[in-house]
């Protein structure tokens, strides 16, 4: 379990997220969601400790990381299994490289067993036969199936996504939502996704946090989310036309 | 003030939270293959031009006949070793491997590479900064002494075929009242010149923070900063190294 105490994180004197808290479950997808520059993606920065909070705490079960010293820290987060928007994968390196990296700096392990644990992850994300492969060469969703492989290659116990089907069409994005929640059920690990797409909140949203305006607005799951009778999460989610039709048709 | 501190704490950061031996070395003969074989063709041709061109004006300029021809060597030999190689190659140096280190930080930055590092628990200055600074202490040195090499190689042919200088003459004046601390004082400043770019160009792509826009200024900040870090250097090693 994750939990975070009264986050506050201001750049520049103007507050960007205010006193967010709230408790992340294990063996669920935990969605934070919010339009564009609700500071939904400087939380979970917060909550990995790129970014160090203002004000607030990110207890990783019961450990205090943001406290912690920087051995304890270290240690906390190779725990941690993290997609970027991006990918973020090693341009110099191959697909096969980049899958193996944490094993390479984190573990003693011998190469045979990491080929093999590489196979395996490269293998659960659908991915064959693209290991010397560089990056420039695969697709958008590949290098997001890559990035999920990687950031699961060293078993964490918690993954975070940072808008994991940004720039990708429809049937990609579902596919890579559909792949965040069977890992989460799969591992049961702690699993935070950051997004904007209603398609990942009602996919796979099973605790969903509602930011607006850098605040915590609603906290539910995607059962309740369509009844939450907060105006401006109604505003978020039924942007969307298809949702706005069915909400038409109900 | 503010970027030299910035600069000090980075280069603390370097040791602390290392990586393994193994990671650093493997690390490190990738980037001396990229810093050193890579720029070897580089610094040969600019090197042979400046040994060329030394020996071509200093027997321009040397109009008595009661100066021997031999000087002319002795000059190319005393400018090669002091300040050409070292010197000069430093401003290659940086404009070619520096730039690379800040472009590719940079750009490592910029698409949240180092996020990836940091978050597996990686001390990315150190993973990024370290091999790339060792490589530049073990490879400039030896490019220093590929630019001395070539340089005097170049004069010595261009003064036989030009008839500026005869091959007896030439070997002679490399020979006549060489002083061996001119090479030790050729490779201390290589190690100071090799480090300051590195790690001012390493420094500079790892504070990179924006979009491709911000990749080509800190390159061009990391260039310039090396460039003139280096020639404050070589001005302050003379007066302390050099002084009779």
């Amino acid at each position: 379990m994750l939990k975070i105490n009264s986050i506050s994180k201001s750049f520049g004197g103007r507050p960007v997220i205010e006193g967010i808290s709230g408790e992340f479950q294990k063996g669920k997808t935990n969605l934070i969601i919010g339009s564009s520059g609700t500071g939904k993606s400087v939380l979970l920065k917060c909550i990995v400790g790129l970014i160090t909070p203002d004000e607030g705490n990110v207890f990783y079960d019961l450990r205090n990381f943001t406290e912690a010293d920087k051995e304890m820290k270290a240690e906390i987060r190779r725990e941690i299994g993290m997609l970027f928007q991006g990918g973020a994968l090693f341009d110099s390196k191959t697909v096969e490289s980049n899958v193996m990296f944490p094993l390479d700096v984190l573990t003693e392990m011998q190469v045979d067993e990491k080929l093999d644990r590489v196979n395996t992850c490269l293998q659960r994300v659908g991915l064959e036969n693209v290991n010397k492969k560089m990056p420039s060469e695969i697709s958008g969703g590949m290098k997001k199936r890559v990035g999920i492989a990687r950031a699961i290659v060293n078993s964490p116990n918690y993954l975070f996504c940072d808008e994991p089907n940004s720039g990708l069409d429809p049937q990609t994005a579902i596919l890579i939502d559909d792949l965040i929640g069977e890992i989460t059920h799969e591992a049961d690990i702690t699993t935070i996704v950051v997004t904007h797409d209603m398609n990942s909140v009602m996919g796979i949203g099973e605790q969903i946090m509602f930011l607006y305006k850098g605040r915590k607005l609603w906290e539910g799951s995607n059962q309740e989310i369509t009844n939450s009778g907060v105006p401006e999460l109604d505003d978020f989610v039924f942007s969307n036309k298809v949702m706005q039709q069915m909400r038409n048709h109900s | 003030m503010t970027g030299f501190g910035q600069y000090i704490l980075f280069l603390g950061t370097l040791v602390v939270r290392m990586e393994s031996f193994k990671t650093y070395y493997k690390l490190t003969l990738e980037e001396c293959v990229q810093i050193g074989v890579n720029s070897a063709w580089l610094v040969a041709l600019v090197s042979s031009f400046m040994g060329a061109v030394t020996t071509v004006q200093t027997a321009y300029n040397m109009v008595s006949p009661l100066i021997p021809r031999y000087v002319i060597s002795q000059v190319v030999r005393e400018m090669t070793v002091l300040e050409l190689a070292p010197t000069i190659i430093a401003v290659i140096f940086a404009g070619k491997v520096g730039s690379s280190m800040a472009g590719g930080i940079g750009t490592m930055r910029i698409t949240e590479q180092i996020d990836a590092l940091e978050v597996m628990g990686i001390n990315s200055a150190s993973y990024l900064g370290v091999p790339r600074i060792l490589a530049s202490l073990l490879m400039y040195p030896l490019l220093v002494v590929v630019a001395g090499i070539c340089s005097m190689a170049a004069g010595y042919i261009v003064g036989g075929i030009t008839g500026i200088i005869t091959p007896t003459d030439y070997i002679y004046g490399i020979r006549f009242y060489f002083d061996d601390y001119s090479v030790t004082f050729a490779m201390i400043k290589s190690f100071v010149f090799a480090f300051l770019i590195s790690s001012i160009s390493s420094f500079k792509g790892y504070y990179t923070y924006g979009g491709a826009l911000e990749v080509g200024i800190s390159t061009t900040a990391a260039v310039t900063t090396s460039v003139i870090a280096v020639l404050s250097a070589d001005y302050l090693l003379a007066q302390l190294l050099y002084v009779r």
